[in-house]
């Protein structure tokens, strides 16, 4: 295999070749290649400012090999401009915008692509500003959270936040990257202390496998080369990590059937239609009979439609035109699934929310709620609670839910909805508020369920 | 049969990585269809809005698209992409609207830049958002991806933009999940991309697959050029020729598509898809810092012009 020329930026792999050299293939999985296809996965990363995030991203990047000779000349001379010393600010490679670079933060999520034996795409999350706003639009799309603690500081607040934010998006898979190791010697005892640290608040944050990494993102250790600094760590790098994890949208069959009407293809006269959409989760196959929620008819799927011609079964993500036995007339907004596994139906929900605006969410204000393919109006009947975002437990919600605000809420929609609670279902249990006024999208919904129950 | 061993694991069932783009960018699509008024889908010419044409295809098909198709023109784009835009129109039997830089000169909307660096970049801007205000588009998709500069990594799938067209990176609306938001007032509207998420390489490696026709500029083929700021720009009708700038012949491809003014092409011998494929599979220099003279003017030459409207 060819080795690629390494470049004085780069860390050193370890002498003795282990470490995921195929990393330093670019595009190494893709179909021309010839090699094994693992997919997509979207991770995000959290931290708190300095615990050196941006670098940890860097290192990644430039380690595997991902950042162009343009790209990386541009951030040289930008760090040389910068401290006149020369030494490569890695952050430099994530900072988009003009005043970021200007005033040395990081504003917005900003969305970074590489590719290894796996296609990644990081949501990589400002620790600072807004972070909760940030954190939650990040993890929204994220299969995986990398949360970074820093190693000389140990776990703080943040780094609980962090989890806790994690968690409540349904993010199954946490990596605990304790960063920064080099300022503490490589020390086992302050790595197992940290872990233990972290284990301890963990155990109310169920759901998650977590996975817990020492490094130095600076150094290069243990980010995408084995550290041979830190004997005593016997698992893999981070780049091998995210390689190797498994997710669960790997097993469709194991997760119920939902497929929103999202259009209606009527090519014209023939009688055909075609009701085109995503499966958001699960499968579907030729012949199975289903069920349309919130209507609550019955059907039988006479075949499954793509531009390549038809298909026996579909599978989630995948894009189709579902071709049904009986000629009823179905709208965008209607939720195809298999009988036995029905969605909820109604118009209450209780539900947790991210409020993103400056004009705070309070009780019998109207707003437009996205859920699905559907958009319905909604009255706030009550706020259940405000998270204290300090000790992460339920509070007086006095005042309604402001900017960055994470509480519970109880909705009543104009119409009914077909949904499953968050935990179960990410596709059909999330949802968007919008200000009808403003059209901005004003906060974030995960659904708990219908109060009633 | 010495033991009964019927316990298999299931196959893992996953949908590739072209596939999983494929899909969300149709589902991008389709919700632009279903939620706004007028959209229109901005076709260059390029590798990525021939790309979101499969797309719609694959999104609408057998129906019509439920839109219509624009090309801002420039007047300085290369012939050989005018002539393909053209033949692929004909084959998809969609409507194509033109809008011209020249009629926006013309009618005194804008000035041509003078001189032998004289380019219509950045005329375009007015040329497109005259024309999304006159038709009353509502949105608009592009073909631009977040892989191809940095403050486009920055930048929304549903990218608002006010009454002036302009957007502003420090105000967009989060954007969750899969749920885009569509509110806009009259007179605003939204560039949608649905390519966000794909890479250069992810765009030629589904050209490869679907077998698309791209313009032939994108293969190796020998032409005049001449050097001005380390690029090998076309020797054409529209760039004077500065002093000590000598056109010779070279054999070059072009990795994106500007007008001739302001795209400058790669030495290059890749005459089949496979060989650009693995030509940028090995590249270590990005499309825009390499053949994009637009993008150089300053560090944040892309995030100043995206701001006043442009794609």
């Amino acid at each position: 295999m060819s080795v690629p020329e390494r470049s004085p930026e780069m860390s050193e792999p370890p002498s003795n070749g282990a470490g995921p050299a195929r990393a330093l293939r670019r595009a190494a999985g893709s179909a021309l290649s010839g090699l094994p296809d693992r997919g997509l996965l979207r991770f995000t990363t959290a931290g708190s400012v300095d615990d050196g995030k941006s670098t940890m991203i860097g290192r990644l990047l430039v380690d595997s090999r991902q950042v162009a000779d343009d790209q990386l000349a541009q951030v040289q001379e930008a760090s040389r401009r910068r401290d006149g010393e020369g030494a490569l600010d890695l952050a430099l490679l994530t900072d988009g915008l003009r005043a970021e670079r200007e005033q040395g933060i990081t504003i917005d999520v900003a969305y970074r692509y590489f590719a290894t034996a796996r296609r990644f795409i990081i949501a990589d999350v400002p620790g600072h500003r807004e972070y909760t706003r940030n954190m939650v639009t990040g993890a929204s799309t994220a299969d995986l959270s990398v949360v970074l603690v820093d190693a000389s500081r140990g776990v703080v607040e943040q780094s609980r936040r962090h989890a806790y934010i994690s968690t409540l998006l349904g993010i199954r898979q946490v990596v605990v990257a304790v960063n920064k190791m080099d300022l503490c010697g490589y020390d086992r005892g302050a790595f197992e202390e940290i872990v233990a640290a972290f284990e301890r608040f963990a155990a109310e944050l169920p759901g998650a496998d977590r996975h817990y990494i020492p490094m130095s993102a600076l150094k290069g250790d243990n980010v995408v080369w084995r550290s041979e600094r830190m004997p005593w760590y016997e698992g893999p790098s981070l780049l091998e990590h995210l390689e190797q994890v498994e997710l669960p949208h790997e097993r469709p069959e194991r997760v119920a059937s939902r497929f929103p009407v999202q259009w209606v293809i009527r090519p014209g006269d023939n009688g055909y239609r075609g009701y085109a959409g995503q499966l958001a989760t699960g499968q579907l196959r030729t012949g199975q009979e289903l069920l349309l929620s919130p209507s609550g008819r019955t059907t039988r799927l006479a075949g499954i439609d793509t531009y390549d011609g038809p298909l026996e079964e579909a599978i989630a993500p995948q894009s189709v035109s579902l071709v049904l036995e009986d000629h009823l007339d179905l709208s965008r907004g209607e939720l195809v699934s298999s009988p036995e596994n029905p969605p909820r139906v109604g118009r209450n929900l209780e539900a947790d929310v991210c409020w993103m605006s400056a004009h705070p969410l309070e009780a019998g204000k109207r707003y437009l709620i996205k859920h699905t393919t559907r958009t319905v109006q909604a009255i706030v009947e009550d706020i259940v609670h405000r998270v204290d975002i300090h000790t992460l437990r339920p509070g007086p919600a006095t005042g309604g839910l402001e900017l960055n605000d994470i509480g519970r809420i109880r909705l009543r929609t104009s119409a009914p909805l077909a949904f499953d609670p968050y935990q179960v279902n990410r596709r059909t249990g999330s949802f968007i508020i919008i200000d009808e006024h403003s059209n901005d999208t004003a906060g974030a919904g995960m659904i708990v369920g219908d109060p009633a129950e | 049969m010495t033991e009964a061993k019927t316990e298999v694991a299931p196959a893992h069932r996953l949908l590739s990585h072209l596939d999983a783009l494929e899909s969300e960018a149709i589902h991008i699509m389709r919700e632009v269809a279903a939620e706004f008024e007028r959209p229109v889908l901005l076709f260059s010419g390029g590798k990525d809005s021939l790309v979101l044409l499969r797309l719609a295809e694959k999104a609408f098909r057998p129906g019509r698209f439920p839109f219509p198709v624009m090309h801002v023109d420039t007047g300085h784009n290369f012939p050989e992409v005018i002539e393909f835009r053209d033949r692929r129109m004909a084959e998809l039997g969609e409507r194509l609207i033109v809008a011209s830089v020249q009629d926006s000169i013309d009618r005194g909307r804008v000035a041509e830049e003078t001189g032998p660096r004289a380019s219509r970049n950045r005329l375009q801007t007015v040329t497109l958002l005259d024309a999304i205000a006159e038709y009353e588009f509502d949105a608009a998709f592009g073909g631009a991806r977040r892989d191809e500069e940095r403050a486009r990594a920055k930048e929304r799938v549903f990218s608002f933009r006010d009454d002036f067209g302009q957007w502003d990176p420090r105000a967009q609306r989060p954007e969750l999940w899969n749920l885009y938001n569509a509110r806009v007032r009259r007179g605003e509207h939204v560039r949608v991309f649905p390519l966000s998420n794909w890479t250069e390489l992810d765009v030629w490696e589904y050209i490869a697959r679907e077998g698309l026709a791209v313009p032939s500029i994108y293969f190796a083929h020998e032409r005049e050029v001449f050097v001005r700021d380390g690029m090998l720009y076309a020797h054409n009708p529209y760039v004077v020729l500065m002093q000590g700038e000598q056109p010779f012949r070279e054999w070059v491809r072009y990795r994106t598509v500007g007008d001739m003014t302001c795209t400058g092409g790669v030495r290059s011998r890749a005459a089949t898809l496979e060989e650009v494929v693995s030509e940028i599979s090995a590249t270590r220099i990005t499309e825009r810092g390499e053949t994009r003279a637009d993008d150089r003017v300053s560090e944040a030459a892309m995030e100043d012009r995206k701001k006043a409207g442009y794609f």
